[in-house]
């Protein structure tokens, strides 16, 4: 199952996505800001949270994108503007070369059978007062796709598929436990037979060993159905499990992305360095040799990024030219095409980053 | 400086609010007629054909809607409401005979609910569940249930036919104005004082009681307790502040409440006040005092609603900003 | 983590049966709450009964041979033209002024009170429910709107409307039911309209929104399940209070017109004959008072049963009771060790 992802060829990405069949989904320079109003009497806009600040990506058919960050860096949000939840405030996403950024909820409907979403929290993500049999059936109801027997017939294969037991069809949410609940939310994803599922978190909030039923499951799903994930989380070892390609998010911005491997071996950005290097190793004496990254200071507010490089405050290699100028995102020397880095000082093989010292920038 | 905004802010409202009432009062009795029933209730019953035409042409009644409009402000402005022609008075003649007896109960029976239901509500809350907690429950759940005529009628079968059988005649119907001395006024007044007062106080009271509690319970009460303050500097310094908005904004919202309470207390008591002048009106279909009381009506409450927004702000500063 | 030792742990935890915990729903717990609340269930057996009584009526009126409307100047006035006391000449609870039978009048009186009450309530929920639905998923401008209007609704002074239109237009029983409905919807709306502000932030329903489903779907079929507890405690709550509302009408004559025997109506009339005829008074205040204490009383009870956090003096059974002792024997332990 992971084993025969890995065996795909990972140099195969063309660079000129836009009229590649194999692309699903086109971000291109997404951008959305929250307005931050002040007091007073008539609440005038002051500022803005910037939340995604210019992000482009592509998710391939079958494939699986995974998005890392912290809490706070805007993975989220995107997610939420890919599917059409939040109107963005700049950029484009293209489904299938098809613009669907900001689209009426009429003109969005066709397309919200191909693109479907799993949430992080099991609890708040089922209506608590509504038996499970409907809540996985309302997909079938608001796309009149399914009625009556032939409904129930349809969701009890799906519970049956993703390991519930379709007897519990009357059954309401609070009678399931955390992984249950979210096999009923991967029910519901799946009952239309989307392209795409974007999966926030979705394994965040469960127990570890559950947390594996879960991801076997998705694997198994995409499969068997063809499906593209993209799939958010902030634990480095679950995404590297899951994905082809993996994106790292940095307070609105992509630090780094590009195929998995050349992340996990070949990390250019020191903040994805960082993140790996935090990571449990199971090995304990390969843990004992590798050196913890320590990050100083707290995630800067996304109302008043720092200049330049965003990253650069906590960057154990920042010097001058990181607080002036924002680094483009563009492939450093040595890496496949496919692998961007948006550093100005990225980090060099066998280099070790924990022995830097950390400079001081304005 | 935010007060005075606020303030101004709600008078503004509150002028735009009786524009609507006046406005409303207006179409509803004006036009929502044939002219000629306008004619016929505005002159009353016993209206001679000399009376009608007088009546039309007073009231301007065959002229353009927006003449008649336009009469109707200009006459408010003034303080003119018409004449009762069933009574041969101006209706502001009327309104300010009948003043007295309605204020007295309006006046006492607030305060008298205010009193009792709030300390039957604070020793409800700092004894709570002890016996006088469930005894006050009762009452409440009692008082609640209980329509203020009903209240009223067996009062005067309890109380005061008691009282009088056994010759004391100090509580009595009717109204004795204050001005032919105070115990005789009260002597009338306290029936329907407690009449209007026991289901509003049952309100304050589980109100009172309810948020007291909650308010009690906050961190900021355990720090002063802590702080060795006195159970008693405590109540009163720190947690009736807060407590109280609710019963306050509840005020508000009673305004409306309270007017019908007052027409029933003066029906049941025969106080010859304005409410229970404003029932005799609409039998005896004499409109100018309907309209009268509709206009006062209005401008009571926006006045005690404006009275009652001020004190709310003093209580709670977050109101002002807002 | 390598992938084998993930697979391992993933098949071991696979083969372990599969079953969901065997629980009960909400409503379930809520009704056995309200079923051992025995204050809850002695109200619901008194409001059977009202309308049992109510219904009755016609049959009353036959078994008694005295018509609603029926006087009997005869046998039920005496020699002074007054009413006569209960038991006397047949009549069980006595007559009115001009000789009417006040049982049979006071329950056709039953009738129109649990008429007037239920019917406003259920026009004030569906209307309050639905406007507040709106107001708090749409937000924006309609809200802003729907919420000046509720505010406005609320601090208004219906009794002032009621005498308006009764001014205006003869006083009738349509005027009754608009008017009542017109001032409970206001107190329904506000409420769900903040649950509805509340709610509308919760994951199930960006979940459903995701999905695809239009706004109306969304606030029936999501939002509303989750709002049915608070609106059925304050359905019951206004239930009593359109019966006193309708009562204080048509005592001030400005209700449902005369001869129709509402409660008011006969309270009205009585109010010259407390001195001569206490029954006239008393026992149509009897049966108006069980009537809202006992609706009182279940909107309390369901209230509680829904949320039994909310402490509860009369709270029935022995099962409380011992909760009860037990928690305040521990207080005091937890004090006397905190105090030596």
């Amino acid at each position: 199952m992971t084993g025969t992802r890995r065996e795909q060829p990972v140099d195969a990405f063309p660079t000129d996505a836009s009229l590649d069949e194999e692309v699903l989904v086109r971000v291109d320079g997404l951008v959305k800001y929250f307005p931050v109003r002040g007091g007073g009497l008539i609440r005038r806009h002051v500022a803005n949270v910037q939340a995604v600040d210019g992000v482009s990506l592509t998710i391939r058919r079958g494939q699986t994108l995974g998005l890392v960050g912290e809490t706070g860096c805007g993975k989220s949000t995107l997610a939420r503007c890919i599917a059409g939840l939040i109107p963005a405030t700049a950029g484009k996403v293209y489904f299938e070369g098809k613009d669907i950024t900001n689209l009426s909820r009429r003109a969005m409907q066709p397309f919200r059978r191909e693109i479907q979403m799993i949430f992080q929290d099991p609890y708040g993500s089922l209506n608590p007062r509504r038996r499970v049999g409907a809540i996985i059936g309302d997909p079938y109801a608001v796309h009149k796709t399914a009625a009556g027997a032939e409904r129930k017939k349809a969701v009890q294969e799906l519970m049956e598929r993703v390991g519930l037991n379709p007897e519990h069809f009357n059954r309401f949410p609070a009678e399931f436990s955390g992984g249950q609940r979210q096999r009923i939310g991967v029910a519901r994803a799946l009952a239309l037979r989307p392209k795409l599922i974007i999966c926030d978190e979705p394994v965040s909030a469960l127990d570890v060993s559950i947390q594996a039923q879960v991801l076997n499951l998705l694997a198994d799903l995409q499969a068997d159905f063809g499906l593209s994930y993209l799939f958010i989380a902030h634990d480095l070892e679950v995404v590297r499990h899951v994905s082809n390609a993996v994106t790292v998010m940095y307070l609105g911005r992509i630090a780094e992305s590009g195929p998995g491997d050349q992340i996990y071996e070949h990390s250019r950005h020191p903040y994805t360095s960082a993140l790996l290097s935090a990571a449990p190793a199971a090995d304990p004496d390969s843990a004992a040799a590798r050196q913890r990254i320590i990050l100083t200071g707290d995630v800067p507010s996304p109302i008043h990024p720092p200049a330049g490089c965003r990253f650069h405050p906590r960057c154990p290699k920042a010097q001058e030219l990181c607080g002036q100028t924002e680094p483009v995102l563009e492939t450093k020397a040595g890496d496949p095409s496919t692998h961007l880095t948006a550093c100005h000082y990225p980090v060099e093989a066998g280099e070790i980053l924990a022995r830097a010292g950390r400079r001081e920038s304005r | 400086m935010n007060m005075v905004r606020f303030l101004i802010r709600r008078i503004l409202t509150g002028i735009l609010v009786l524009w609507v009432v006046a406005t409303g009062t207006f179409f509803l009795f004006f036009k929502a007629v044939p002219e000629a029933v306008v004619a016929q209730r505005l002159a009353g019953r016993a209206a001679t054909p000399q009376i009608l035409a007088e009546v039309t042409r007073y009231y301007g009644l065959n002229k353009p809607i927006v003449v008649q409009y336009w009469h109707f402000l200009d006459g408010l402005l003034h303080g003119n409401l018409g004449r009762s022609y069933y009574l041969q008075e101006q209706v502001t003649t009327i309104i300010k005979q009948d003043l007295p007896p309605t204020i007295s109960v309006v006046v006492g029976g607030v305060l008298l609910w205010l009193i009792a239901g709030l300390a039957v509500g604070i020793l409800s809350a700092t004894r709570a569940r002890s016996l006088f907690d469930r005894f006050a429950t009762v009452g409440v759940l009692a008082g609640l249930s209980a329509p203020t005529f009903v209240v009223g009628e067996l009062l005067i079968i309890t109380v005061f036919v008691q009282l009088n059988d056994h010759g004391i005649s100090w509580v009595q119907t009717g109204y004795s104005p204050l001005t032919a001395g105070p115990v005789a006024w009260a002597g009338s007044m306290i029936l329907p004082w407690v009449t209007l007062a026991v289901v509003q106080a049952a309100v304050y009271t589980r109100l009172s009681r309810g948020s007291l509690l909650d308010t009690l319970g906050e961190d900021y009460i355990r720090t002063a307790r802590s702080k060795g303050l006195s159970e008693r500097r405590v109540l009163y310094r720190h947690a009736l502040r807060s407590a109280l908005t609710p019963v306050v904004s509840q005020l508000g919202i009673d305004v409306g409440a309270l007017l019908g309470g007052v027409i029933v207390v003066e029906q049941v008591f025969g106080l010859q006040g304005l409410g229970q002048h404003v029932v005799t009106a609409i039998t005896e279909g004499d409109q100018p005092v309907v309209i009268g009381f509709v206009i006062l009506a209005s401008i009571f409450v926006v006045v005690a609603n404006l009275l009652v927004d001020m004190s709310y702000a003093v209580l709670d500063p977050r109101v002002r900003i807002s | 983590m390598s992938v084998t030792e993930l697979e391992f742990q993933a098949k071991a935890v696979e083969s372990a049966p599969e079953h969901a915990i065997e629980g009960r729903s909400q409503w379930n717990l809520t009704w056995r709450r309200l079923r051992a609340d025995r204050v809850a269930v002695a109200s619901v057996v008194v409001i059977l009964l009202v309308i049992a009584f109510a219904l009755s009526a016609p049959l009353i009126a036959s078994l008694t041979h005295h018509g609603v409307d029926q006087a009997f100047p005869n046998t039920g006035l005496d020699v002074n033209g007054s009413p006569v006391a209960p038991g006397v000449h047949g009549f069980i609870l006595g007559t009115d002024d001009i000789g009417r039978d006040l049982l049979v009048r006071i329950a056709y009186g039953a009738q129109i009170s649990l008429f007037v009450g239920m019917l406003t309530t259920a026009i004030a929920t569906i209307a309050g429910v639905s406007l507040g639905l709106i107001a708090g998923y749409f937000g924006g401008l309609v809200d802003a709107i729907l919420a000046r209007v509720i505010d406005a609704a609320l601090a208004f002074p219906f009794i002032v409307l009621a005498l308006a239109l009764a001014a205006v237009f003869h006083p009738s029983l349509s005027i009754v039911i608009g008017v009542i409905a017109f001032f409970s919807w206001a107190g329904i709306s506000r409420i769900v309209r903040g649950q509805t502000l509340s709610l509308k932030e919760k994951e199930y329903i960006e979940a459903a929104r995701s999905l695809g489903a239009g706004p109306w779907r969304i606030m029936f079929i999501d939002i509303l399940p989750n709002l049915l507890g608070p609106v059925l405690v304050l359905a019951t709550l206004y239930i009593p209070t359109a019966v006193v509302f309708e009562a204080t009408l048509s005592f001030l004559g400005i209700g449902i017109p005369e001869p129709a025997p509402s409660w008011g109506n006969i309270l009205s009339e009585a109010q010259t004959y407390y001195q001569i005829a206490w029954w006239y008074i008393v026992f149509p205040s009897a049966v108006l008072l069980i009537t809202t204490l006992a609706f009182n009383l279940l909107g309390d009870g369901i209230r509680d049963a829904m949320d039994p956090r909310t402490e509860r003096i009369f709270a029935g059974g022995k099962a409380a009771q011992r909760r009860r002792k037990r928690s305040s024997s521990k207080a005091a332990a937890a004090a006397v060790s905190a105090g030596s």
